[in-house]
């Protein structure tokens, strides 16, 4: 489990940026990632994998490992860490593989 | 359609392509650059414009000087697209070759294509693959991201952390987690008994070097601070939806203790994903197990016309970057006829002196925290591939079968094959192929990386905008397989 330090805090609770996570509502701190977003409240793990449905979380926090993959108003596999939170944003974890349409 | 051009395209805002523009720039060079964050620093200097660690003292002096980077930058006219991610190098063969290349990249979800006469890549280093058991479970991250999380957003582990892996980072961010009030639990060393001896023929270098003074004031205050456990073999990750304990055997001994959140790392290894892809010559590095682009003192490649500069053609380090970068930059310079030769060399000569002063002491570094064979050679169902979730013995049998290079295993195993691209598997997989063949990884050699080399939507691929030239070779194909 992640925690914010003071400054970090203070600037989240001033002008939080306000996300729905899996239908919880979030409130983040302007400039953070999604990624760090998910940390920040209380989530390590963002998906299910698609080989072994097991529960992943961010690893690499700098775009290459590709174990951020979440739902990101409705589009899939966007690099959590890689975007920013955006007022209203929906994000949702990613369950195993996707179904062909 | 409008293309963006310029002369030269820099690929990386880190120390490497931030100096190398400010110089290229200033230069009369028209340049453009690149990078993947939302703001510039690269991963040393992440968030250095946005931190909300305001305290200086918590990430420290080092971390700072990325700052001083920022202004030459700025004033220099060179042109900065941020949150952009390149995803393909090609020479162009039409209209004119002389025109150097074709660069796709994406921002926001929207490809483009620019063209540059000349390319330096600055895309850095990432955190070594760690493949222990349990590695994948959520609450295990790397030291590096965990310094990202501190930088970028201010986030520091709030209940009973472990460090583990080996070298100076492990020090660094319980260094800076104790500048910021945060005590982690313990510290696990992984390097085994007897590093120190194989260091000691570049001792002297080290104690001459600035890494000595500041590091062993930064070592002394966090061992009178946080347990350390050294010589540690066997580490495990357990837990079953999440992590629960960490593992490990330490003269003989095995020892468990219970934790919320484990930090890896075992040292830095070069990007090298766009390198390759662009059909640049490696080399395996065999002091630092790793590979790394052919280059020569400028960084220039085996390709003309393509640069690297910074870690990404070779790990030593932030500073090291730096001028590397200038370097880079003051060859393009010549190479694309802004200064010429002499011009050059003059302007280098304080560089490659501030460059020796750099990577003095690294050599010692190098061979202290080499990343020790048993976490680099996992064994049994210890995941190796992280996106496809194929394991160390499936690797190791698959040889067994008959399948003797890494291409082939993707055929086998798809290993390498999932979104990462190979970044978090491909030295594994090369390396355990090597020792179950018992040969020398170099025979093994790497994936065949092509582009895109980061993955993308045929949306996205859709969006970009069409040639005339374009349209006319898909119309030619189709009346050729109408015929």
């Amino acid at each position: 489990m992640f925690k914010r330090l003071a400054e970090a805090e203070r600037q989240a609770a001033g002008a939080p940026v306000r996300i729905t996570v899996d239908g919880h509502a979030v409130a983040c701190r302007a400039g953070d990632s999604v990624a760090a977003a998910l940390f920040a409240s209380g989530r390590d793990a963002c998906r299910d994998t698609v080989v072994g449905e097991v529960p992943r979380g961010p690893y690499c926090m700098m775009g290459v490992c590709y174990d951020c993959l979440v739902t990101i108003d409705g589009r899939p596999n966007r690099q959590a860490c890689m975007t920013q939170v955006a007022e209203g944003m929906n994000v949702e974890r990613q369950r195993g593989a996707r179904e062909v349409q | 359609m409008r293309v963006t051009q310029c002369e030269l395209l820099i690929v990386g805002a880190g120390p490497a392509g931030l100096s190398a523009a400010a110089v290229a720039a200033a230069l009369g060079v028209d340049t453009l650059l690149l990078d993947e964050q939302q703001a510039p620093g690269g991963q040393i200097y992440r968030a250095i414009t946005t931190t909300p660690v305001t305290d200086k003292r918590i990430l420290g002096e080092d971390y700072w000087h990325g700052a001083s980077l920022l202004e030459p930058f700025k004033a220099s006219g060179a042109r900065h697209e941020p949150g952009a991610t390149v995803w393909s190098i090609s020479r162009m063969t039409a209209p004119d070759p002389e025109e150097g290349f074709e660069v796709g990249y994406s921002v926001g979800g929207e490809a483009r294509l620019l063209h540059a006469r000349h390319i330096l890549l600055a895309t850095g280093a990432q955190e070594r693959p760690f493949p222990i058991p349990g590695w994948t479970l959520p609450g295990v991250v790397t030291a590096g991201a965990a310094q990202i999380l501190l930088k970028s957003a201010g986030l520091v582990p709030g209940e009973r952390t472990v460090l583990a892996g080996c070298g100076p980072l492990l020090y660094l961010i319980a260094w800076q987690y104790l500048n910021a009030g945060v005590k982690i639990d313990r510290i696990l060393e992984t390097t085994p008994p007897g590093r120190l001896q194989k260091a000691l023929p570049h001792v002297f270098d080290f104690l001459r070097s600035p890494y000595f003074g500041k590091g062993m004031k930064l070592v002394r205050e966090v061992k009178a601070a946080i347990p350390i456990v050294k010589g540690v073999k066997g580490l495990k990750a357990l837990g079953q939806d999440k992590l629960e304990s960490v593992q490990y055997t330490v003269d003989g001994r095995t020892e468990m203790m219970a934790a919320d959140q484990l930090m890896l790392h075992q040292g830095v290894v070069p990007n090298v994903n766009l390198s390759r892809a662009a059909g640049v010559e490696h080399d395996w590095n065999p002091a630092m197990d790793c590979w790394q682009p052919k280059v020569d003192a400028w960084g220039a490649t085996s390709l003309p016309g393509i640069g690297i500069a910074g870690d990404g053609a070779g790990i030593a380090g932030a500073r090291a970057a730096e001028y590397r970068g200038l370097l880079a930059a003051l060859n393009a310079a010549c190479v694309l006829g802004h200064i010429d030769a002499a011009r050059r060399d003059q302007d280098a000569r304080p560089y490659w002196k501030a460059l020796e002063r750099a990577v003095r002491g690294r050599a010692f570094f190098d061979a202290l925290y080499k990343a020790p064979d048993e976490y680099r050679r996992p064994t049994g169902d210890t995941i190796v591939c992280r996106c496809e979730e194929v394991t160390a013995d499936q690797v190791r049998q698959t040889v067994a079968l008959g399948c003797s290079g890494p291409n082939q295993m993707k055929a086998f195993l798809r290993c390498g094959m999932g979104p990462c691209q190979g970044r978090f598997c491909g030295l594994t997989v090369s390396e355990l192929i090597a020792e179950e063949r018992g040969v020398p990884v170099p025979e093994i050699g790497y994936y065949r990386l092509r582009f895109p080399t980061k993955p993308l939507t045929l949306g996205e691929l859709a969006s970009l905008p069409q040639t005339e030239d374009s349209r006319q070779a898909v119309i030619r194909m189709k009346k050729r397989g109408g015929a």
